[in-house]
């Protein structure tokens, strides 16, 4: 009997542990947004969102974000479409003319589930190099590459996740009625729109929020860029080197800055669960 | 091109099961010969097929006839599907799958060389156990054959989409609707649909995979009507686990039992005289 | 005539079609690579120079002088690794056995968005809050207690703020091996008269454990090379830590720190490229690792 109540009282304490911990991970979340609102709401104005900063990102007083938030557009525009255009037919080179278990498959699959795990940072050292070796300085052009290179382990792996579960049926409906392979791409992609579209949304969170891939490669610059060959601002950065300014007026560039960051990847986030009401092993 | 003498015997057999003891040998014997004297049209010789370290299919030799329904039954996990499948090339070689053996369609190997593929799978159309409509429209799905194989003419698409969906009675059903999802279809209409959308590309062989096992009794009799109505025109080879069915619709019958062709004949044959002790205990129903 | 045209038009674009795709996945293959030894070339002049050993042993960072120990950094890293991974395992264990085992299906609803908003906020968001939030909570209420004076910019500081990041990727990855393990399992153990916890305890986790183990190694390997967030809060000073209140310097934080000025020290790109090698080639083998027996385990319990 005794025994039984010791072993009633163990469960009982772990179980409390659990839900504590599962409720400190929640308010973590809910101290994080409110941080970040609490700071940044009071620095908000139509100003911090309509014009480009004067007198310099770092000391000038005057002036927005609208720099760090068009560059941030152009980047992550460039580079999901680039990525979208790389990834896309190796996914369906993937399904379509591998077998499940062939040995390029499953290379393939890890190598973009380690890809995956690379950080940022040597992405951004790599496409440094690249730079250096093809004498570009930094500019949209080589941030656009860097994050392509980041994002399109997310693109292939969440792709993939929603293609591979496309019916084998449907393949074979198509072929018996003498398709080739090339032929059924379009129905297999119209098959997955809603999970393209959920990947595309991962990427972008990704790419708008990554700061180490664009340090190196797409520089800061006060204006919007107007070639490709221009440096350019974006989000992440403009918190992470407005933050470190003494300035006060700047920092609450850089707080601002956060909130719309912040803003605009709970509004993916939401989107994305429209999307795909599965809790994805690709969002992590 | 069937002889109304097997019609008529079938008729008998469905009807008064129990008759089958008194039926007439003569005709019988009449009907088989006429049967086996339509020129296979499918021929298969000498086909294994291993799955990995499985044998799935020893050694079958066939003969299916042509225009004319086709039942293969057997207990399930006995190979029926797979050989339905090496039929049009959907199963091929490779890494997991090892096919010996000829199957002659026309007189042509579809696993040989220089087969051509494409060309072989327009030849057969498909309908398998779930409807599969294509994500597009209820007109794209029955265009979608004939668009890739070269037809761009709206008009003609028009038509062809107009005739096969009649042919299948579902015309009336969605003709104002024809621009809506396929999806939005019943199940039943979808696999009307996709019988459809296999004629569309005017195939001489049509094969199922138990394709009313997932309909309801009434959408499922309208296939089999189908059936039926289609196999003057074509030859149907159905892959059947409910043995009702076999006997309602086929003219002829293979019965297979793990990856062996047991018995193959005309369906009076074999479903009321089975020569083989393994079809006798199947059909009365002593495994399954 | 026209009708055979057009099947060798279809037989030539499928060709053309298959080939570029399998061209494209194969130069993606060799990607990796590619990483690999353009790193490597950079680094290669450093290495050299100066053997791999005094690189990684020596403990003074004087670029100018040309001296390049890598000593402190690679401390900085492990310090708040080892940190950052010490807080968040117990809470994502805890959590995700209650969230599979125990938890309402109403709580997993409201608490998976969460977890996957949790996953997505990027990492200067961390560095942000970690600023505003755990900084100034370090330096004002916690130190006090253990030591005379810390800024707040400590090792503890970018420990919790990795900790709460590797949080999403920890949970969700346990939360996936324990959903993939058999329900007979359970009920076997639980037919034996075995109550809830004890079947969790005795059969749940030591089946998982292999899995756990390849998830907490990811977890590593991300907290490993996360860069921004913790060159916000973790004070950034070259030298080997001694508390958790000192301030460290992490090898990912060195290279973004410095990018500015190092094509004007000699050897200095090479050496910062070098840090971003070992980063690479230490992650890479990690996730391999890793990700090969999740992938096993799924396979084996994928039925």
């Amino acid at each position: 009997m005794k025994h039984r109540s010791i072993k009633k009282v163990e469960e009982g304490i772990f179980k409390g542990l659990m839900i504590i911990a599962t409720l400190t991970i929640v308010i973590s979340l809910f101290m994080i947004v409110v941080a970040i609102v609490k700071r940044g709401l009071p620095a908000m104005s139509w100003d911090m969102v309509s014009k480009i900063p004067s007198g310099g990102f770092y000391l000038g007083k005057e002036g927005g974000l609208l720099n760090a938030i068009i560059g941030s557009v152009y980047i992550v525009i460039g580079s999901v479409t680039l990525g979208l255009c790389s990834s896309l037919p190796i996914v369906l080179y993937l399904n379509l003319y591998l077998s499940e278990k062939s040995r390029l498959a499953q290379v393939t699959r890890l190598s973009f589930d380690v890809l995956f795990g690379i950080p940022s940072i040597v992405y951004g050292a790599f496409g440094f190099t690249l730079m250096v070796y093809l004498g570009l300085r930094s500019s949209l052009l080589a941030g656009i590459l860097t994050v392509t290179i980041l994002i399109i382990p997310i693109l292939i792996r969440s792709i993939d996740e929603v293609m591979r579960r496309v019916p084998k049926e449907m393949k074979d409906a198509a072929l018996s009625l003498g398709a080739t392979k090339s032929e059924i791409i379009k129905p297999m992609l119209k098959q997955v729109v809603p999970g393209i579209i959920t990947a595309v949304l991962l990427a972008v969170g990704r790419g708008i929020g990554d700061a180490a891939s664009v340090l190196f490669t797409a520089g800061y610059t006060d204006s919007i860029p107007t070639s490709f060959s221009q440096p350019v601002a974006t989000l992440p950065l403009a918190i992470f080197f407005q933050l470190s300014s003494p300035i006060s007026e700047v920092q609450d560039r850089a707080y601002a800055a956060a909130l719309i960051l912040t803003f605009i990847v709970l509004l993916l986030s939401i989107f994305a669960r429209i999307f795909s009401r599965k809790f994805s092993k690709n969002k992590i | 091109m069937i002889p109304n003498i097997l019609r008529v015997e079938k008729f008998i057999d469905v009807s008064a099961e129990k008759l089958h003891v008194e039926k007439d040998s003569v005709d019988l014997a009449k009907a088989n010969q006429i049967l086996l004297s339509n020129k296979p049209h499918i021929r298969v010789r000498n086909l294994n097929v291993h799955l990995t370290k499985n044998h799935i299919l020893k050694n079958v030799n066939l003969d299916i006839p042509d225009k004319a329904i086709t039942c293969i039954i057997g207990p399930s996990g006995c190979g029926k599907t797979t050989l339905l499948k090496t039929f049009n090339r959907l199963l091929q070689n490779s890494p997991e799958v090892k096919i010996d053996g000829e199957v002659l369609v026309d007189g042509e190997n579809v696993h040989g060389k220089n087969a051509n593929i494409e060309e072989i799978r327009k030849k057969m159309g498909l309908l398998s156990q779930r409807p599969c409509p294509l994500p597009m429209s209820i007109f794209d799905n029955v265009a979608y054959g004939p668009r890739i194989h070269g037809i761009r003419r709206k008009r003609t698409l028009k038509l062809i989409v107009e005739k096969y969906l009649t042919e299948v009675g579902l015309w009336d059903e969605v003709k104002d609707r024809l621009k809506s999802p396929a999806s939005r279809l019943s199940i039943g209409q979808q696999q009307r649909l996709c019988l459809a959308r296999g004629l569309a590309v005017k195939p001489e062989i049509l094969l199922g995979d138990e394709a009313t096992s997932a309909l309801d009794p009434i959408s499922g009799k309208k296939i089999e009507e189908l059936f039926l109505k289609l196999r003057d025109q074509y030859s149907i080879v159905l892959v059947t686990h409910t043995l009702r069915q076999a006997k309602r619709i086929a003219d002829y019958v293979i019965f297979m039992y793990l990856g062996e062709v047991i018995e193959a004949g005309p369906a009076a044959e074999v479903l009321n005289n089975p020569k083989q002790k393994l079809t006798q205990e199947y059909l009365s129903g002593n495994f399954s | 005539m026209n009708k055979t045209r057009y099947n060798k038009f279809r037989q030539i674009r499928e060709i053309l079609v298959k080939n570029s795709m399998f061209i494209l996945t194969v130069i993606s293959l060799v990607f990796a690579l590619v990483i690999g030894t353009s790193l490597y070339f950079k680094s290669e002049p450093i290495l050299e120079k100066q053997s791999i050993g005094t690189l990684l042993g020596g403990e003074s960072w004087k670029p100018l002088k040309g001296e390049f120990g890598f000593y402190p950094f690679i401390m900085g890293t492990i310090w708040v690794t080892a940190i950052s991974v010490l807080l968040s395992l117990p809470l994502c264990l805890l959590a995700a056995i209650y969230l599979s085992e125990y938890a309402h299906p109403y709580v997993k609803k409201v608490v998976y968005p969460m977890i996957d908003v949790l996953a997505g906020i990027p990492p200067v968001i961390y560095g942000v809050w970690g600023i505003l939030v755990i900084v100034p909570f370090i330096s004002e209420k916690l130190a006090p207690h253990f030591v005379e004076f810390s800024t707040g910019y400590s090792i503890l500081a970018g420990g919790i703020v990795l900790a709460i990041m590797i949080i999403p990727l920890m949970i969700s990855v346990f939360i996936e091996i324990f959903d993939s393990l058999p329900g007979g399992l359970r009920e076997a153990s639980l037919s034996l008269g075995a109550t809830n916890w004890q079947t969790i305890k005795k059969v749940v986790l030591r089946k998982s454990f292999p899995g756990l183990a390849a998830a907490v190694v990811l977890a590593i390997s991300r907290a490993f090379g996360e860069t921004i967030a913790v060159l916000m809060v973790c004070g950034n000073v070259s030298e080997v830590p001694k508390s958790v209140f000192d301030p460290a310097y992490p090898l990912p934080a060195l290279i973004a720190n410095n990018y500015g000025e190092m094509m004007s020290i000699p050897l200095y790109d090479s050496a910062l490229m070098l840090s971003a090698l070992l980063l690479f080639v230490i992650i890479l083998a990690f996730n391999a690792i890793s990700r090969l027996v999740l992938n096993r385990i799924e396979k084996n319990f994928a039925l």
